[in-house]
């Protein structure tokens, strides 16, 4: 075992010019990434441009045809993939959800659960969870397992606008109270950039990479997302004026309570996210 | 107690429903019914091979499932033919080779219905013992898989991100299925081996808030078809395997009955 106190020198996964390819094709060339304690990584880039690819080879999922990938010795990865489809025939509670690949302390399960925001549904059955409650019992699960690197492939597709912002706080959140580090994927960088320390944008190999404010002013990343994608993001500060119960009510601004609540998001606010 | 030719074959059916319950689970949650046909069909080919090598029958079928599972892996590997064509393909000729190479080999006599759909009437203490012996082999393995192999069946990804190895999982799942076709053939017959892996674990669904739960109720669910469906074979003088494989169904149909005030059950409502 690795015991460091200085952990943060060390990466827990470094990848050096890493390739894979498939079929006689690149999915992507060329990557160096890093992975430290405490660190939170973004890759973004369009659909096809070896985001989920890369980070399969960061994990050990699959093996780099090109390049190194070295991982920190007795690295522990909480992993929540891009697509989870669960068949209907198999019964699985989300308690059991989260023992799927080890057994669990009573107590842990709980404060996973409840830093998920899911606490209510330990015992529902996955295939009744919507999109939303689907991704946060995910990341509870990954969560649980109290793991060195925490890798989120899209963790807020199928989750609204409003959710997407409080998925990345409390992405955040872990990364503050447990000091892991964490390697995210998404479409859209001016939602996560606010949580982000290192931005690689991919489409192939690496375009550019830097903190999230520089590459919002390059060049290539401009280029990959159109010229207006540039002007129109701002870092996006969400200031909640409710707060969603476990049983399904709103508690207000005001401090009452409600059945129902109305949003006043500008229109075409939510941007439409392809799955794949 | 075992002199009587129906205590050997219910003691043998029930044997076996035990077996392969929790297995026809894996087959229905990873959605495998046709992969476990095509090595079904396969044995046929086994049994022939055994008796032109002269081996061990179930030793036969044994060694051509499994190398019909791995041909498929291979074939899927180099991604010319979707998986559901090349099911088709390796299970039915696989079954074809089978009857030809039989009708070829004029100097043995072969009771080939005995195969196809079992004779469990025909079951020998010695059978009871590969049932019962060979039975407590693939559940004892399978319940040392069944963390890895859950997982897998949830999600490779993450089973392979958290270091359970999932391929190995897959692996050995396929000789565990190999073996319990191997059993299982003299009881159902090759043709019907499918039906009751999958017919008892579909029934138990519904009965079930666990996978364990489900393994459980699947081999409740089939040693009620095999204890229903040998005493209508007896009754009725219908053909043993076949009945087992109805009464697997009766039961299946009642377990869609919509009883009231059940959750999650939406989905499947509207057949019933």
């Amino acid at each position: 075992m690795l015991q460091s106190t200085a952990g943060d020198a060390e990466p827990l996964v470094e990848m050096k010019n890493a390739g894979v390819r498939r079929g006689g094709r690149w999915l992507v060339r060329g990557v160096d990434l890093t992975v430290r304690r405490g660190e939170i990584v973004t890759l973004i880039g369009p659909n096809g441009s070896g985001k989920s690819t890369t980070v399969k080879a960061a994990i050990g999922v699959t093996a780099p045809d090109e390049g190194t990938v070295r991982r920190a010795p007795a690295l522990k990865v909480g992993y929540v993939p891009q697509k989870v489809t669960i068949d209907w025939t198999l019964p699985l509670s989300v308690e059991r959800l989260m023992r799927l690949t080890g057994p669990l302390e009573r107590g842990e399960m709980e404060d996973a659960l409840k830093a998920a925001g899911i606490a209510h549904l330990a015992g529902a059955e996955v295939q009744t969870l919507s999109g939303g409650e689907f991704q946060r019992a995910l990341l509870a699960r990954a969560l649980v397992r109290k793991p060195d690197l925490l890798v989120l492939d899209e963790p807020v597709q199928g989750v609204d606008f409003s959710g997407e912002i409080a998925l990345y706080q409390l992405i955040r959140e872990i990364r503050d109270r447990t000091g892991c580090g964490i390697l995210l994927i998404s479409h859209d960088l001016h939602v996560v950039m606010a949580e982000t320390d290192t931005v690689i944008c991919l489409n192939g190999h690496v375009c550019c990479r830097g903190t999230p404010e520089n590459v919002l002013k390059s060049p290539e990343y401009v280029r990959l997302f159109g010229a207006r994608a540039g002007d129109t993001l701002a870092i996006y500060h969400h200031h909640h004026d409710h707060t969603h119960l476990p049983d399904g009510r709103v508690r207000l601004a005001d401090g009452t309570v409600a059945e129902h609540h109305v949003h006043d998001h500008p229109e075409g606010a939510k941007e439409k996210h392809d799955a794949g | 107690m075992l002199d009587d030719f129906f205590t050997r074959a219910m003691v043998a059916g029930i044997g076996l429903a035990l077996t392969v319950g929790p297995l026809g689970c894996f087959v229905v949650w990873r959605r495998m019914a046709y992969f476990g046909d095509t090595m079904a069909h396969s044995a046929l080919l086994g049994v022939a091979l055994a008796f032109l090598f002269q081996i061990n029958l179930m030793a036969g079928v044994f060694i051509v499932a499994t190398l019909a599972s791995v041909a498929l892996l291979f074939l899927q590997r180099r991604g010319a033919l979707s998986t559901d064509a090349l099911l088709g393909i390796l299970s039915h000729s696989t079954l074809a080779l089978g009857l030809v190479m039989v009708a070829f080999m004029s100097w043995i006599r072969i009771d080939l219905m005995g195969f196809l759909f079992g004779d469990i009437l025909a079951v020998s203490r010695f059978d009871i013992a590969m049932i019962y012996g060979g039975g407590a082999l693939v559940l004892g393995v399978l319940a040392w898989l069944w963390r890895p192999l859950l997982a897998a069946t949830v999600n490779t990804e993450i089973a392979e991100a958290e270091g359970l190895r999932p391929e190995r999982a897959r692996f050995i799942f396929m000789l565990l299925m190999a073996a319990i076709i191997a059993i299982a053939m003299k009881i159902v017959g090759i043709l019907l081996i499918t039906s009751l892996l999958i017919i008892p674990a579909a029934a138990g669904r519904r009965f079930a808030a666990t996978p364990e739960g489900m393994a459980i109720a699947a081999s409740l669910a089939g040693v009620l078809a095999v204890v229903g469906g040998l005493s209508a074979s007896l009754n009725f003088d219908t053909p043993s395997g076949p009945s087992i494989v109805v009464a697997a169904l009766v039961l299946f149909l009642l377990s869609l009955v919509r009883l009231p005030e059940r959750r999650g059950t939406g989905q499947t409502g509207e057949t019933s």
